[in-house]
């Protein structure tokens, strides 16, 4: 099978999803003719027309707000490119309130069909305010999907799947993925969203991870092997839904956990999933769930601080021999 | 435009349906079968009232806190209006939304909790029009205090830059809550500041019905006419506190609000459909009894209603609904 990048699936999803619906249109700063900051919307100004790929003014609130209230008007399907994901922070209203409770506070009408693409990570020196992940702000809301691809194949068929879905869609791509090459049928087809992905087996310990975080785990894993520990690694892809049925098949099967994200742990995924498997599997748990995550500071712009500041697979290989010791 | 009879007594009958609605719905309050805020626009009822009246069932509009008034000219009927305020299943949004009524099949979108959240929200149900290539307008209602907030400068300035068509009507009641224009902006007119956006602001006369119905028909037509939006500013004032939990006297003079009472809206248009002889004070008089009549009726199907389901609390969040929501037990 061919190989492309991250960048190129991504635009390959929106290409054929604007193919195939013509309520599909793109809005974002930059997403035109510069096609996009990242490239992912390189080519589609040309091919569908500023009418569906459009530029907009640097207003944030009005691009999620105008997409959801396109959405909401009626059988519209925005696909929204925030230029950072750290930029929710002007836009939380629309996607938090907005598109997260419209539909409940409205008595079942509307949809809220929209997607909010936003990349997110450090990829070295971006600095406290460029370089967030930010999904554990959205994942404490309601209304909302979230999902967080680690792989080229993921990243179309999840934003494919994302595009069609009738729910708001927060759709999260780490920075440093978008040069990543996979292999990606050339065709149709969607992730199903809601599915994690269990990415290597093993029976000593289950690693949980998504977006960049899911390298680093492998990474580690292998390294764990080579010392005689079988750590299973699981992609959990979408973050809402979360894959509740994956995650504790693999607790029941190891009892041990280690959750890894590349944002800060105070009030993370981490501690949602660790609460969520505490409640349903104590029993099954030999010991405490680890979670390695980045240390409760804004992230700091020096790329040394930085590296010290993220998340890596030896950081993940610690956290392993913790809970085992346990 | 030519201003009929049957318009003028269309205008006084819906502003006296907004009027009594309102009204009773205060008494509810106290009843307590209203829960909540209710935020009344008596008072407002010439803008209310005269900048919908010129709307299609299939045009779209959000308003503010202060929408019961709109709402009702839109076409949604009083009982599940004062049913959604009760939190009852004949509420247009089945008693989940209260204040944040809406009712889709009639193109009321909504309002936004987060007050001037709204303006952003009109301009993409305006950029929905425009790419679908129909000729609807959206309607955003708002008050003078949420000019000054961001959302208003990105939804008005993309909804000029785009040409989409939406209409801003700002119903200057001087207050935000308790806060003074003169307070918090240095402009008198929030039209005026249509012209940083190099589209049309236009200041009327807010408490009659008749100037803000040619102000704002013309506005809608230009919308039509894919020109682009307008701003319009009717400058008028709120009898009631922001809400029915104050009554407006902390921070208004009461001669403040006596005067303003002397320029109620409805009987100017009364005055104006007698002085004219366009009707009989007979005639008005009867559409004042038919109002009352089908309210009674209106508020009786809303205490009757039953409350929601408790299983709707978990229905309505997604539309496809297979996200895990835990239960309300552990």
């Amino acid at each position: 099978m061919r190989e492309i990048t991250y960048a190129e699936a991504l635009n390959e999803a929106l290409r054929e999803e604007m193919e195939r619906d013509d309520t599909v249109f793109i809005m974002g700063q930059d997403v035109g003719k510069f096609g996009g900051i990242f490239g992912v919307t390189k080519g589609l100004y040309e091919k569908f027309g500023q009418k569906r790929v459009r530029d907009t003014p640097l207003s944030e609130s009005a691009i999620i707000g105008g997409a959801v209230g396109a959405a909401a008007a009626g059988g519209m399907r925005p696909v929204c490119e925030l230029m950072l994901a750290d930029f929710v922070g002007v836009c939380v209203d629309e996607i938090y309130n907005k598109a997260g409770k419209w539909k409940y506070m409205h008595g079942g009408t509307p949809d809220i069909s929209i997607v909010v693409r936003a990349p997110m990570g450090a990829k070295g020196g971006g600095g406290s305010e460029h370089s967030q992940c930010p999904e554990a702000l959205f994942m404490h809301g309601t209304g909302l999907k979230m999902l967080v691809p680690s792989t080229p194949y993921d990243a179309k068929g999840l934003l494919k799947g994302a595009i069609r879905d009738n729910d708001p869609v927060v759709f999260f791509e780490h920075k440093l993925l978008y040069v990543l090459k996979g292999q990606v049928p050339a065709d149709d087809y969607l992730v199903p969203i809601g599915k994690a992905a269990v990415r290597k087996e093993g029976t000593d310990v289950t690693i949980l991870a998504y977006s960049l975080m899911v390298h680093k785990a492998i990474e580690a894993a292998l390294t764990l092997e080579e010392q005689g520990i079988s750590a299973e690694v699981i992609d959990l892809r979408s973050l809402i839904p979360l894959d509740l049925e994956t995650i504790f098949t693999s607790v029941a099967k190891t009892g041990r956990v280690v959750i890894a994200h590349e944002a800060n742990k105070r009030g993370g995924m981490g501690a949602e999933i660790s609460a969520v498997i505490s409640e349903q599997c104590f029993k099954e748990l030999k010991g405490p769930i680890a979670r390695v995550a980045a240390p409760d500071v804004p992230i700091p712009f020096s790329p040394d601080l930085e590296q010290l500041y993220l998340p890596n697979a030896e950081k993940i290989i610690t956290g392993v021999k913790l809970v085992l010791e346990k | 435009m030519e201003i009929t009879k049957s318009l003028m007594l269309e205008l006084y009958e819906k502003m006296l349906l907004n009027r009594i609605v309102e009204e009773e719905m205060a008494k509810l309050v106290i009843e307590k079968k209203i829960f909540g805020a209710l935020h009344l626009g008596i008072g407002h009822e010439a803008l209310s009232v005269g900048a919908t009246l010129p709307m299609r069932k299939d045009d779209y509009l959000v308003f503010s806190h202060r929408g019961v008034g709109h709402s009702l000219t839109k076409g949604i009927p009083p009982s599940q209006i004062v049913g959604e305020f009760m939190g009852r299943s004949i509420g247009c949004s089945k008693g989940k939304g209260g204040v944040h009524l809406s009712d889709y099949s009639r193109g009321v979108l909504g309002i936004s909790g987060s007050q001037g959240g709204n303006f952003v929200i009109a301009a993409g149900a305006g950029l929905r029009a425009k790419m679908k290539g129909t000729d609807q307008v959206a309607m955003c209602f708002f008050g003078e205090g949420t000019s000054n907030r961001g959302p208003f400068h990105e939804g008005v300035n993309m909804a000029a830059v785009w040409k989409l068509p939406v209409i801003f009507v700002c119903e200057n009641d001087t207050y935000s809550f308790s806060t003074h224009q003169k307070q918090v902006m240095l402009i008198d007119n929030v039209a005026d500041r249509a012209a940083s956006y190099g589209i049309p602001g236009v200041v009327v006369d807010g408490n009659d019905v008749l100037a803000v119905y040619q102000a704002v028909n013309q506005a809608v037509e230009r919308a039509r006419a894919g020109e682009g939006p307008t701003i319009i500013e009717g400058k008028t004032y709120r009898w009631c506190g922001h809400h029915e939990f104050e009554d407006g006297t902390k921070y208004r003079d009461k001669a403040e609000i006596e005067a303003w009472k002397q320029k109620c809206p409805i009987i100017r248009v009364e005055k104006q459909l007698i002085n004219y002889g366009t009707a009989t004070k007979k005639e008005l008089k009867q559409i004042e009894e038919q109002v009352k009549e089908n309210i009674q009726k209106e508020l009786e199907l809303a205490n009757n209603s039953p409350v929601p389901k408790p299983e709707e609390l978990f229905t309505d969040v997604y539309a496809n609904p297979e996200v895990f929501q835990r239960g309300i037990s552990l």
